[in-house]
């Protein structure tokens, strides 16, 4: 199939035919993956801190230093999590937190060591931003960061962070992160080290089409320079408890239902299944729009269900929480019409279900 | 899908049995989905009706204690209740002062247009009863529509009254009761209603008691509870009955698909899938050429799937219903109500025009 152009695929988000659009994202899910399985993997989210300087406006989840919630886990919390995470088959921790003004790199290298030295599980963890603020506070270029924390353990890198890849929407909702460069710069250099990382994008907020294109376009060009993403995950901003929806039921008395809707949703991934023709794997995002659309996201472009998400914090800060097990994930794959398989973090078939 | 089946729908012609079951079974989600809105385009334009409605359920006290219901209870079982007349009638009349006023023009003296009411077949209340409560609720707002007692409700009631149907049925218009629901028809087929509601009337019972509603200028609804242990053949034998009822009384307004919940009920089992559910939908819309309204009940599909539904071939995403107790004891992972503007965003970002109707989708508001 030819590459599509950002005309085209502007337009394709303003005005195609949804089902037209799905069907085209089927096709190519099909042709890229014929033999019908649909992988998961089995992980739990740990988030070592919720202190956070960036205080992003989408986001539920950081709080200060000083506040009461505030927390950091200590070395057995994490332990006790990952322990439960090995009993209940997982192959996978994704590893993330807030950018906490009072820890070093020794903390995250000490960390990553005494994981490694206690359990054979892959560490996905410390997206951009936490890797670029880490590289500041020590002086350190993002390559020699990158370094230090894959010698310490570090496997592989999640996307998060990305949220939208343009400096505009960045200043509009979250001022104090990295900007769009930078995210790019340490997900190339992970690459061109040889470590394999994801990529993301939540919409939904206050970005406008062109924004998502962008978006799907700096993915697709890094991509086609190192190859190293192994998949690309779109979620909707969740709008629970987040100072950007008080700052809408202040504007215009708009309710939290109103953010991206089910329609949106499938057409950004459809879309981002089309334009993406270089990322073999799209996940569906059920965490954020429940299994039922999540099954339906299966026949719009997506290919692999994420993760079964032992543990999840962050989108739970937002109001939102579908209480899922792996068996659910399994059901739900084989009632969609897949095989269901899970998978390692590098998108290799451990278990056929 | 075959060009000549395509064709044929695309003409106003109909889906046989054969051919519906094929298409049913088909991985065709997309050409279906199509097909089935560009029907409902040609039927109802990008209109996308709502309403802004009440649910209520006098009792959960019921003599059938279907498997897969989990909200009845018999008597003196923990979290059985009944309602008198006065407390329905507070319950009402406290929605209303707290319910959103719509544009202008509602019903007079009240934020929603429609009541629906159902319940269990409570073990000792009379007939009579019944008949009253319609009368209070009429008497006291007048100006809303009364959607009340499902073919299974009516059924019972000229049982214990040993009155014929059109007895009951019109005693029951004359009190005030214009509309019915559809529920309780559940799949027709005799072998899984052994297995799901063996206490239940009959596929055929349900039919009368709606043949003899529509003569007596009652209009109702249709439901199909799917996704628990019927046959995709099972589904359409559903369809098919319903579409032959329709031919001979015009007597109903919509089709709602009810997507089975598995949690604390008897059957136990899956929910079906999002797939499923937007094909179940399309099939209605192909197959259901003489209704009007197919409806995404939101309640039921949940909010995303039923807004997706939109562009399978719904053209209703029912009501604000403020208060629903039955799918919520089945283990919904939906809210319990919907403001009227999260139902108009939703229409709108489906790309379709919101339109909010009365209980006979009179149009009372269009933006």
């Amino acid at each position: 199939m030819e590459r599509i152009t950002k005309e085209r695929a502007l337009d394709l988000l303003n005005s195609a035919d949804l089902l037209d659009l799905g069907e085209a994202a089927d096709r190519m899910r099909k042709s890229l993956h014929p033999e019908g399985i649909v992988t998961f993997v089995v992980d739990r989210n740990i988030n070592y801190t919720n202190v956070c300087i960036n205080q992003c406006k989408f986001c539920a989840f950081y709080r200060d230093a000083e506040s009461p919630e505030a927390y950091v886990l200590s070395e057995d919390q994490l332990f006790k999590k990952i322990e439960e995470t090995i009993v209940l088959g997982g192959t996978q921790i994704l590893l993330q937190g807030g950018l906490h003004p009072d820890l070093g790199l020794d903390y995250y290298t000490d960390l990553l060591k005494s994981i490694k030295a206690c359990f054979k599980i892959n560490v996905h963890g410390f997206s951009p931003p936490e890797v670029s603020y880490l590289a500041k506070k020590h002086n350190l270029t993002i390559r020699e960061t990158i370094q230090i924390l894959r010698q310490a353990g570090l496997d592989s890198i999640p996307g998060g962070g990305a949220e939208i890849l343009s400096d505009r929407i960045r200043e509009v909702l979250s001022p104090k992160k990295i900007k769009s460069g930078e995210w790019l710069r340490v997900m190339e250099e992970a690459h061109e080290l040889g470590m394999r990382t994801t990529a993301t994008m939540m919409f939904g907020s206050v970005e406008e089409s062109k924004d998502i294109v962008e978006h799907l376009d700096a993915i697709r060009s890094l991509q086609d320079r190192t190859g190293g993403f192994t998949a690309f995950i779109p979620w909707s901003f969740q709008p629970g408890n987040t100072k950007l929806s008080k700052e809408w039921a202040l504007g215009d008395q708009r309710s939290a239902v109103k953010s991206a809707t089910a329609v949106d949703y499938l057409r950004i991934l459809a879309l981002s299944r089309i334009y993406l023709d270089n990322l073999r794997n799209i996940q569906a995002s059920w965490v954020t729009q429940g299994l039922k659309l999540a099954q339906v996201a299966l026949r719009f472009g997506a290919n692999d269900f994420g993760s079964t998400m032992i543990e999840e914090n962050v989108v739970r800060a937002a109001g939102v929480s579908y209480s899922v097990t792996k068996e659910d994930i399994v059901n739900a794959v084989k009632a969609a019409g897949f095989e269901a398989a899970q998978r390692d973090t590098y998108y290799n078939i451990i278990r056929k279900f | 899908m075959n060009y000549g089946i395509r064709n044929r729908i695309r003409n106003g012609g109909r889906v046989t049995r054969n051919e519906a079951v094929e298409l049913f079974k088909s991985d065709d989600l997309f050409s279906i989905g199509k097909l089935a809105a560009e029907v409902a385009e040609r039927r109802n334009g990008k209109n996308v009706y709502f309403i802004v409605n009440r649910h209520i359920n006098p009792t959960n006290l019921c003599v059938n204690r279907c498997k897969f219901c989990a909200f009845s209870r018999s008597k003196g079982e923990e979290g059985a209740f009944e309602l008198t007349i006065d407390q329905v009638l507070q319950r009402l009349s406290a929605s209303c002062e707290n319910s959103q006023t719509s544009h202008g023009s509602l019903k007079q003296g009240c934020g929603y247009s429609e009541v629906h009411i159902v319940g269990g077949l409570h073990p000792e209340w009379h007939f009579d009863h019944y008949v009253e409560m319609i009368a209070a609720i009429h008497q006291s707002f007048p100006h809303i529509n009364i959607k009340a007692f499902t073919a299974v409700e009516i059924d019972y009631f000229s049982r214990i009254s040993g009155l014929g149907l059109e007895e009951v049925l019109i005693m029951l218009k004359e009190s005030g009761l214009q509309i019915m629901p559809g529920g309780g028809a559940e799949i027709f087929a005799e072998g899984v209603r052994d297995q799901v509601c063996p206490e239940k009337i009959s596929g055929t019972r349900w039919l009368q008691v709606m043949e003899t509603a529509h003569r007596v200028g009652i209009k109702t609804n249709a439901t199909m509870l799917y996704g628990h242990v019927e046959t995709l053949e099972d589904r359409v034998d559903h369809l098919l009955k319903l579409r032959e009822l329709q031919d001979k009384t015009s007597g109903f307004q919509a089709f709602v698909s009810l997507a089975y919940h598995p949690k604390n009920t008897e059957i136990g089992g899956f929910y079906s899938s999002g797939i499923d559910d937007l094909k179940t939908i399309a099939m209605s819309r192909l197959v259901l050429d003489n209704f009007d309204h197919i409806k995404a009940y939101w309640i039921m599909l949940g909010e995303k799937i039923s807004q997706t539904a939109l562009l399978f071939g719904a053209d209703d995403l029912d009501g604000t219903i403020i208060e629903e107790k039955i799918t919520h004891s089945a283990g919904a992972m939906t809210g319990e109500g919907m403001t009227r503007d999260d139902l108009v965003y939703l229409i709108r970002k489906a790309g379709k025009t919101p339109v909010e109707r009365d209980g006979l989708y009179n149009e009372i508001w269009k933006g």
